[in-house]
């Protein structure tokens, strides 16, 4: 089966019912994308479809064939990390990390949505992203921070 | 009992010392090792530091990495001595020797938030003294007096010839000569600080965000194998019998086996292991923990507290006052079985070969799992191995006495010549863990005529973390867990100087450790605090609520004789606007807890709706842990730590019922969701003090100040957690 990750077709050999989650980490070796609980309850495997957020963990691997997947390792580019990359880092976000990869994607996709969230947007969309360090208040802010940062971008 | 009178309380002042100094005696340097060790990955200058010739500077860190920031600190503190940048530094986690034991344990152990305060001397006089050696290195070979020499950004200048050299350079000198290290060096004075003292982002913080951070579930070896076990329903349960046939026969499962944790499916991969696991027919002897459950703990507990315990305290009367006293307030709390459900579940790589066994493990505790393992195979325990990466998470979980997730992949892999790696999947994190332990607390009290609590009498129950373990020496004290009775006590108990900053002169406090069984009880983030804090903090509230007396005016009042206590109340009660009226409907709380020295007190203001959902509108947390070493990991640690003891009493539940835990992942054990964290207003007192833990500080007082603030708004007490139990929802 060929899948499409981080812009590059590759071809994988799991059983088709294999959640996409496993064959990032175990076929593909791409293990930014965490397992948290395997039932879409924690956000923790969130990665893009077609640059929406999915969670991995549920998704068997034939349901992407053929779609564009991007994960935490395809966020940075030749031009080095993402606005939410840096917004994460200038704010010191993480404190275990663990959770992190699936807050980027899930805040990455959020401002795909909706480039100036308010916090209660915020809230919503990202009430499916566990951190059990509640770094919460920190990741509020730094969905404000790359908010400004990504709008910066485009006027320059 | 004891009378309590002026020499009792300037002896308690002078424990309070000598405890600090009991503590900070064990900041003395540890040894480092007093001859260079050239080798091909750089030079040994001491036990922490080697320089390789050019010029990295690796740190080897005797203390875990799971979120708490102790990279972050420790970097800080060698870079500041050794006048580089701490993000230039490479890290290795230190090997499991002696010599890298916590000089405050005596074991490698990473726990009690006490990092920070155990590495502040030793990472710095490690940082100076390779700093000396490189001076003299420099002044030998240039023919100029250390005193004209100087640092930085890793190279030895001398200003009036223009000469330098980096420390890389200077390793060869270094070893020419024979320069040893100096028995004694001079550390900075806090005013020279350029590192230490300020913000710093999180030493390992980019790796965290760009994917490439390697946690213990992360890692990949050759030829390895993924383990998936069926554990028994029941803890303590064991295999009678299994059928693999059908497992046999998926793809990618190379052996099924019984061990003592269950029937474990090796295969090529974690989901071939987890989906093949599933088709196991298994037979169980559910053993003695079957017929367990949580509501019998919450009756037989219940029963235990009132009857006499073991006495921990008897300061004054108590007894006698409350038996003369018009009135008596009565108040049981009541805590139930918590996870620790960390987001990176345990798992854990081992590879057994010969004699020698290397294990790849997040881990807290890495002496143990070294002796559990060499105990369990019979090995000499230098022959194992321990590789630490990165943890997801930790909260107490990590620091198993047993070893349970560690030893059961060093059994899954015996026989096997490649790694095994076992992972849990979230529902045996949820229900085959170990837990924070159910506690019930009886308490009685009255006031004085004047409001103030006159007596207190309180009774703890629930099962011991440390009876029957090998701490049971240290930690037993006349049969008690000190951690059970976690700030309880007014008068030193133990090894720990006092628990509570306050002062209430009849004062008697007793202990029933509670039969083991169900489970196994383990130490979750701010140990006994966890329940104490609650008993003690919301049955103060009541006794305020009695006495007619404000309750963060009676804080101040009890603490008037610590002052570092007396200081954090006196800037919360101003910050956090407590004099100012509150409209109707809000309700506002207070706590306060001292651990391993820190004070730390919080206010909340919450809005109650009719149907009991409640939001937080307000929380102020002050704290005083010393000298900050670094302000913006206290203030994270402060907010996560908060975070995790809000959502353990606003939610948090495990419920045994027929010896089987009947949540499973988080749809039915919820914890903290962003919507649900409240903005955390943070005020970190500046202070000269040796510095002292935040790690779990904050965890606590959280959880009575909101109940407190549901009775302020509600005139409804809560008395049984969690909080949503009681028609208490936080939004």
């Amino acid at each position: 089966m060929k899948l499409t990750v981080n812009g590059s077709e590759v071809e994988v050999t799991s059983e088709a019912d294999t959640p996409l989650l496993w064959v990032l980490r175990d076929e593909l070796n791409l293990v930014g994308t965490k397992y948290g609980c395997g039932i879409a309850q924690c956000g923790a495997c969130t990665v893009h479809q077609d640059g929406r957020a999915i969670r991995s963990c549920v998704t068997p691997v034939a349901a992407v064939e053929g779609k564009a997947i991007t994960t935490i390792e395809g966020q940075a580019s030749e031009q080095g990390l993402s606005a939410v990359q840096r917004a994460w880092l200038e704010t010191d976000v993480a404190q275990c990390g663990y959770c992190q990869s699936g807050q980027i994607m899930a805040a990455t996709a959020l401002l795909t949505q909706n480039p100036q969230p308010s916090d209660a947007e915020i809230d919503a969309a990202m009430a499916g992203n566990i951190c059990r360090c509640g770094t919460y208040p920190r990741i509020r802010t730094a969905v404000h921070l790359a908010a400004q940062l990504m709008a910066g971008e485009q006027r320059s | 009992m004891k009378k309590r009178d002026q020499a009792g309380s300037i002896s308690r002042r002078q424990f309070v010392q000598a405890g600090g100094a009991l503590l900070f005696a064990a900041q003395c340097p540890v040894t480092l090792s007093t001859k260079v060790h050239a080798s091909t990955a750089g030079s040994m200058m001491n036990s922490f530091v080697r320089i390789d010739p050019s010029n990295v500077i690796t740190m080897l860190a005797n203390n875990s990495e799971f979120g708490n920031g102790a990279y972050t600190v420790m970097s800080m503190m060698l870079a500041e001595e050794l006048d580089v940048d701490y993000r230039s530094i490479a890290l290795e986690a230190a090997p499991t020797t002696p010599e890298y034991y916590s000089p405050l344990f005596r074991e490698y152990l990473t726990a009690g938030s006490v990092t920070t305060g155990s590495t502040f001397i030793p990472m710095r006089t490690a940082g100076a003294k390779a700093r000396a050696m490189l001076l003299e290195a420099a002044s030998q070979s240039w023919d100029v007096p250390v005193s004209e020499l100087s640092t930085r950004e890793g190279t030895v200048v001398h200003a009036d010839s223009g000469r330098q050299s980096t420390y890389g350079d200077l390793l060869a000198v270094i070893h020419r000569l024979n320069i040893e290290p100096p028995e004694t060096v001079a550390l900075k004075d806090p005013s020279e600080f350029k590192i230490l003292g300020k913000p710093a982002r999180r030493y390992e913080g980019p790796g965290k965000v760009d994917g490439s951070a390697q946690f213990g579930i992360d890692i990949k070896l050759p030829g390895m194998l993924y383990g998936s076990i069926a554990r028994p329903p029941v803890h303590g349960g064991s295999v009678i019998s299994f059928d693999a046939n059908e497992a046999l026969t998926m793809p990618g499962v190379a052996k099924v086996k019984a061990i003592r944790a269950g029937v474990v499916v090796l295969a090529d991969s974690y989901w071939r292991a987890q989906k093949a696991r599933a088709k196991l027919k298994i037979e169980w002897d559910r053993g003695a923990n079957d017929g367990v459950s949580s509501e019998q703990f919450y009756s037989d507990y219940r029963a235990l507290a009132e009857t006499p315990g073991m006495l921990a305290e008897d300061i004054g009367d108590a007894l006698g006052v409350l038996e003369a006293a018009d009135e008596v307030v009565e108040a049981t709390y009541e805590m139930p079985l918590l996870a620790h459900a960390t987001l990176e579940p345990m798992n854990c790589i081992a590879q057994v070969e010969g004699d020698t066994c290397t294990i790849w493990s997040g881990t807290q505790y890495q002496s143990n799992d070294q002796e559990v393992i060499s105990r369990f195979l019979g090995i000499p325990q230098q022959n194992v191995t321990i590789h630490r990466p990165l943890m997801g998470g930790s909260f107490g979980r990590r620091s198993s006495k047993t070893a349970d997730y560690t030893v059961e992949a060093v059994e899954a892999a015996m026989g096997e010549s490649v790694p095994v790696q076992i992972i849990w999947s979230r529902e045996e994190d949820i229900r085959s863990g170990h837990y924070r332990p159910l506690f019930v607390h009886k308490l009685r009290g009255s006031v004085d005529a004047s409001g103030m609590p006159e007596a207190w009498h309180q009774v703890a129950v629930g099962q011991s973390l440390m009876q029957g373990t090998k701490h049971d020496p240290t930690y037993m004290v006349r049969g008690m867990d000190i951690y059970s009775l976690d700030g309880c006590l007014q008068e030193p108990f133990g090894v720990f100087p006092y628990g509570t900053s306050y002062q209430i002169p009849n004062h008697r406090v007793e202990s029933h450790n509670a039969p083991k069984k169900g489970i196994v009880p383990q130490e979750w983030r701010s140990v006994g605090h966890t329940h104490t804090g609650i008993a003690y903090e919301c049955f103060l509230d009541e006794l305020a609520h009695k006495g007619g007396i404000d309750p963060l005016e009676l804080r101040l009042r009890l603490t008037k004789d610590h002052a570092r206590m007396n200081r954090v109340l006196s800037v919360l009660r101003e910050k956090s606007d407590w004099d100012k009226p509150l409209p109707p409907g809000r309700g506002r709380g207070v706590a306060s807890r001292i651990y391993n020295i820190s004070p730390v007190a919080q206010a909340v203001e919450v809005t109650v709706a009719e149907n009991g959902d409640f939001t937080l509108d307000r929380v102020v947390c002050v704290v005083d842990c010393g000298f900050a070493v670094n302000p913006l990991g206290v203030e994270g640690q402060v907010e996560g730590g908060l975070s995790f003891g809000l959502g353990g009493m606003a939610f948090g539940n495990i419920d045994i019922v027929n010896g089987e835990v009947q949540q499973s992942n988080f749809h039915d054990y919820p914890v903290m969701r962003l919507p649900q964290m409240p903005k955390v207003e943070v005020h970190i007192l500046p202070s000269d003090e040796p510095p002292t833990g935040i790690g779990e500080q904050a965890t606590t007082p959280i959880a009575p100040a909101v109940a407190n603030a549901l009775f302020n708004a509600t005139g409804r007490r809560v008395r049984r957690f969690p909080l949503s139990s009681q028609g208490f929802n936080l939004v």
